[in-house]
């Protein structure tokens, strides 16, 4: 059997995907079914005051209208929505509950909620409700909660949140800056983004009025974690809950939470008798989910006179939307520590003020924290490129982390203990791979010419936290989990495998993943292996999925259970050909002994044996069926150089992405398939923001682009073909060697187009370019640019 | 993103369609592929309480050369225009533009009747008619009428058309020899052009604007200046002249301004070069 890791096997996943025979929360009907309509605010910050619900509670096909009021007064909470990070002992988190009684505090806030017979009874008889609303100033944006004079809840008297700082070497960063030959300073927006994965979220409760039990399908890419919040919120006991999350179509972080829609179907189910369920239009998403990104970030960095780097100093604004959610506060945390990417950096300081304002409530969106870190290093770069005088390759080559070379174990100034990395074959592969010499003198000639086409150049060398998480590093920021994955390996009596995975998958392939680990290290055919997952009666130990983390902690778990079941298998098989263990060998999916190949035995052999128990060692238990919950000691850093190629169109500010580079490095690869569709979707992704994607508010606190007609996520059309190249570097956190690539995409791209933009209009003297770089805004800075000049 | 509800009559011929908007007066509105009455409906801009639909009426979906013109029906779909030899042989941008309309699924279920009775000016068939010109025809209780497609926009998603009256078919110019250019500037392939501009030159040279106004329109004052023999680029700087551009997250008064001179250059530069 030769191996199947490392090569590109076709998803198992798939057929069933494109065939549309996978089922998806929306599609699993039930009998009695209650659907849910949701009366949402209309205001950004308001009292609610009285709430007319007689009309829609007379509405044809309406069981019942309840009122946030109602929903308290009926005993549903035992607790507010949870937040797992509070990441300060002090940090601010104002209660929230799945329904708004008394104030709302952003457009979209849940005030009461109609149950009816059909989805489109319970949209129409939402309508009818009548909500009288104060409405109070809205706090729109970081800079109005941070400067402004109105609170975001009005019983707060101030929009902080909390105040956080990573500041190992205080007087070193300030001997840094006051001796320093150059230095640069970057103020960049990360503007929010909507996450609009392919599968709107949706939910159906399913109770079981005798016996208590609750059933909830959520969209959801944490149904562990969903249900131990959902005991703790809802006072229903922990083992009369089941979660499953059916067929996922993508989540991107945006369904790793805790939401209101999920509290109010399992409550109303458990309290009704019925089954009760929702699922969201494209364009409520936008508030009833959560969104990503949201910080306006200050970096300076201090270099020698050759652009070595002698500090970084990061201080970041972040907003936390009207409320916290289950990691809202912890995401700036997740890109403190890289925001001093692949570089050398002798001193670093980090502070991150949290804000509240009356904006749907921001958390996890791929990357979380990490696209926002690498892109203000990585621009920074450029910047201090330019003020040396030197090209942005040289200006990496001469601060990377051991010199560019290889390295394992390596402890950096912020802080982490970076894995393994060898950075300058990877910068060297991506410039071949671009024909880099070559675009620059394509550009030249453009210059030369008086192009009204510019040619712009964009590199990004990033660095990313994969493999969440070390428990304790996770309890030394305070988080309230830990960070294990657990997974079993089981023969069945027939020679078949079953893998119960902790980590649940939303698109990513962990079924054809799973099985090609199981398939080399028992030594048989991966389409012998079955993958369950997503149901927590089913696997009812595992995180989830989320931080790149289910190759590297999950997959890793499930290579170390097949290591019990081959140790197993190994005593079986000694104590059968009545050989010492340590004279057996295991290849191809045999025991043998070794230099007598007639005494044999297969493991399926051995697993039916572990199954009759007719013959095994004194004291052995029977069955095969082994378990393990992985720890990891480390993260993981997977690493890259990105880079963009654009083309920007004077006449109308249009930049359009003519070509992307990319060259990662994610550490052994289990299907190259799978990573290279990670990352073209990740690219796309950061491209998105880079280009086109930034849900955009009034003052009021109104989201002005709610619907994808006016978010414009990308199609096929937008991107060229990208182009990708490899380099390998093992991990030292994991016996596989893996790192994780679901958002190294997202995190070397959106730095690369903006550099590369910044890099096609410096002739005219811009310096910068907020995302997303419209063709409007690019040609308006073009203008001013040139007025300045 | 979900309708208010509504009742829906299917019309099998274009008299009963007629028929049953008369019965219901305003309250009633023809579905023909929807891709403009249905995204309103969702978003419940729109809430007629009767759907008429016209989707099915195949005879009215039809591309004939009419001999001094081509008379498309109605009813007939994006995709079809844009694969038709006819019209690519003999108004080539009528052709053209159906292929930058949207996606494929779009130019496959939404028909120029469509396009033309809801008006938008952000829509890029009204602007590349009005450059090649023509006449509609329109269908009512009392018979037929026709209007120049100059008199059939009036203001935003208003039309020339009474509440009882069906478009039925649309005569365009045989103009095999003219020079044309279609110039659409969008942020992604499928969207609606944030400025677009088109040009026909058949001897005079007419120009209309996309989303330069409330409604569609021709861009009289580049179509005089070059009347007057005025320089391509001295008749598209005056491209905006009488405009009043919307305002959005693409694009403000004065960016538009400056779209619309560039993307009318661009397009004179290709009609006439
Ligand atoms: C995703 C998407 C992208 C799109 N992109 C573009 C684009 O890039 N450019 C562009 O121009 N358009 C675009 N469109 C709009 C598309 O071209 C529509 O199909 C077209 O505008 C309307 O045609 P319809 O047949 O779908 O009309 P419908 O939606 O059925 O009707 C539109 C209006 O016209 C009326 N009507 C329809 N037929 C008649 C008739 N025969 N007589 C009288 N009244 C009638 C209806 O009552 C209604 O008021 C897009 C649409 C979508 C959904």
């Amino acid at each position: 059997m030769t191996a199947v890791m490392g090569t590109p096997m076709l998803r198992k996943e798939d057929p069933k995907l494109l065939t549309g025979e996978n089922k998806f929360v929306d599609d699993i009907q039930v009998a009695g079914q209650l659907w849910m309509g949701m009366v949402r605010s209309p205001h950004a910050h308001a009292k609610v005051g009285t709430i007319d619900t007689s009309a829609a509670a007379a509405a044809d096909g309406v069981h019942a209208v309840y009122t946030g009021a109602e929903l308290a007064e009926m005993g549903l909470w035992a607790a507010p929505l949870p937040c797992a990070w509070p990441v300060t002992e002090d940090m601010v988190n104002p209660p929230h509950f799945p329904a708004a009684a008394e104030e709302v505090h952003h457009v979209g806030e849940i005030v009461a909620v109609v149950l009816a017979d059909s989805r489109y009874g319970a949209v129409d008889a939402a309508e009818l409700v009548e909500v009288d609303y104060e409405v109070l100033p809205a706090v729109a944006s970081i800079a109005a909660a941070r400067d402004g004079d109105n609170n975001a809840h009005s019983d707060l008297d101030s929009n902080k949140a909390y105040s956080w700082a990573l500041e190992p070497n205080p007087e070193g960063v300030d001997a840094a800056f006051a001796n320093a030959a150059h230095t640069v300073k970057g103020e960049f927006v990360q503007q929010r983004l909507i996450p609009a994965a392919m599968e709107p979220r949706g939910v159906l409760a399913i109770p079981s009025p005798a016996g208590g039990e609750v059933t909830l399908y959520s969209a959801t890419q944490v149904p562990h974690i969903l249900k131990v919040m959902i005991a703790a919120t809802t006072g229903i006991p922990e083992n009369k809950l089941r979660i499953i999350a059916p067929a996922v179509g993508g989540g991107f972080g945006a369904k790793l939470n805790v939401n209101p829609d999920e509290l109010l179907a399992v409550t109303l189910a458990n309290k009704l008798g019925r089954a009760v369920r929702w699922t969201e239009t494209r364009s409520e998403a936008a508030f009833s989910t959560h969104q990503g990104r949201g910080q306006l970030q200050t970096i300076e960095v201090a270099s020698d006179e050759n652009g070595k780097i002698s500090g970084v100093r990061v201080h970041l604004d972040a907003d936390m939307g009207a409320y916290m959610m289950l990691i809202t506060p912890g995401v700036p945390l997740l890109g403190s520590f890289l925001y001093t990417g692949v570089y050398d950096v002798p001193a670093f300081g980090f502070t991150c003020d949290g804000y509240f304002t009356n904006l749907t409530p921001t958390d996890a969106y791929r990357g979380a924290g990490r696209p926002e870190a690498s892109y203000a290093i990585e621009r920074a770069m450029d910047m201090l490129a330019n003020e040396v005088g030197v090209g942005p390759d040289e200006i990496r080559r001469r601060n990377y982390l051991a010199g560019g070379g290889p390295f394992e174990n390596l402890e950096t100034a912020s802080t982490l203990v970076f894995d393994s990395g060898n950075y300058a074959p990877n910068l060297d592969a991506a410039l071949a791979l671009a024909k880099y010499d070559e675009l620059r003198a394509e550009q030249q000639s453009r210059r030369d010419a008086g192009s009204s086409k510019q040619l712009g150049i964009g590199l990004c060398t990033y660095v990313e936290i994969c493999g969440l998480a070390p428990s304790r590093a996770l309890a030394g920021l305070n988080y309230g989990a830990g960070g294990w994955e657990h997974a079993t390996v089981r023969f069945l009596p027939t020679g078949k495998v079953e893998v119960v995975s902790g980590s649940t998958p939303h698109g990513q392939g962990h079924e054809t993943a799973w099985s090609m680990i199981v398939a080399d290290k028992l030594g048989i055919d991966p389409n012998d292996v079955e993958v369950l997952h997503s149901d927590t009666a089913i696997s009812p130990l595992g995180l989830d999925t989320y931080g790149s983390r289910s190759l590297a902690v999950g997959g890793v778990a499930i290579a170390m259970a097949c290591d019990k079941v081959v140790d197993k298998s190994r005593e079986i098989a000694a104590h059968q050909l009545e050989a010492n263990p340590d004279d057996l060998e295991f290849t191809g999916g045999q025991f043998q002994v070794k230099g007598s190949p007639d005494k044999a035995l297969p493991i399926q052999a051995i697993a039916y044996g572990a199954f009759t128990a007719h013959d095994l060692p004194d004291g052995m238990e029977p069955n095969m069926n082994e378990q393990m919950t992985f720890d990891p000691p480390n993260f993981a850093f997977p690493f890259g150089t990105h880079i963009a190629v654009v083309e920007i169109d004077e006449d109308t500010g249009n930049t359009e992405l003519i070509d992307y580079i990319a060259v990662d490095d994610c550490g052994n690869q289990v299907n190259p398939l799978i990573v290279e569709g990670q990352l073209h979707g990740g690219i796309v992704q950061g491209v998105a923001q880079a280009l086109w994607e930034g849900a955009e508010y009034d003052v009021d606190g109104n989201c002005k682009n709610p619907s994808l007609m006016d978010y414009l996520v990308p199609s096929a059309m937008e991107v060229p073909n990208i182009q990708t190249g490899y380099t390998t570097t093992p991990s030292t956190s994991n016996q596989l060697g893996v790192k994780g690539a679901g958002e190294a995409g997202t995190i070397g791209s959106a730095a690369a187009v903006i550099n590369a933009i910044c890099d096609a209009l410096s002739p005219y003297g811009v310096t910068d370019m907020e995302m997303p770089a419209t063709p409007q805004r690019v040609w308006k800075t073009i203008n001013n640019a040139k007025a300045g000049a | 993103m979900i309708p208010a509800s509504f009742d829906y009559v299917e019309a099998d011929s274009a008299d009963a369609a007629i028929a049953a908007l008369a019965e219901h007066g305003d309250e009633a509105k023809l579905l023909a592929g929807g891709h403009s009455l249905i995204p309103l409906m969702k978003f419940r801009l729109a809430a007629p309480s009767v759907l008429v639909d016209i989707g099915r009426l195949s005879d009215l979906s039809y591309i004939n050369d009419g001999g001094d013109h081509i008379a498309i029906g109605a009813l007939t779909r994006h995709s079809a225009i844009e694969t038709s030899d006819l019209l690519t042989t003999n108004a080539p941008i009528l052709a053209h533009v159906a292929g930058q309309v949207g996606d494929p699924s779009v130019r496959h279920r939404g028909t120029l009747g469509g396009s033309l009775a809801h008006g938008d000016p952000a829509s890029d068939l009204p602007a590349a008619l009005l450059a090649l010109g023509g006449t509609l025809v329109a269908k009512g209780p009392n018979g037929e009428r026709e209007i120049a497609i100059t008199d059939f926009f009036t203001g935003f998603l208003e039309t020339a058309l009474a509440a009882d009256e069906l478009l039925t078919e649309i005569r365009v110019p045989k103009v095999p020899g003219a020079g044309w250019s279609y110039q659409k500037f969008n942020r992604r392939a499928q969207d609606w052009a944030i400025v677009g501009a088109a040009a026909v030159a058949n001897g005079s040279t007419n120009v209309a604007l996309v989303n330069m106004g409330p409604a569609p329109m021709r861009a009289t004052a580049v179509e005089q200046a070059l009347a007057g023999g005025a320089s391509s680029a001295d008749a598209a700087a005056v491209a905006a002249e009488g405009a009043s551009p919307p305002e959005d997250l693409n694009g403000d008064a004065e960016y538009r301004t400056h779209l619309a001179q560039v993307l009318v250059g661009r397009a004179l530069d290709e009609a006439l070069g």
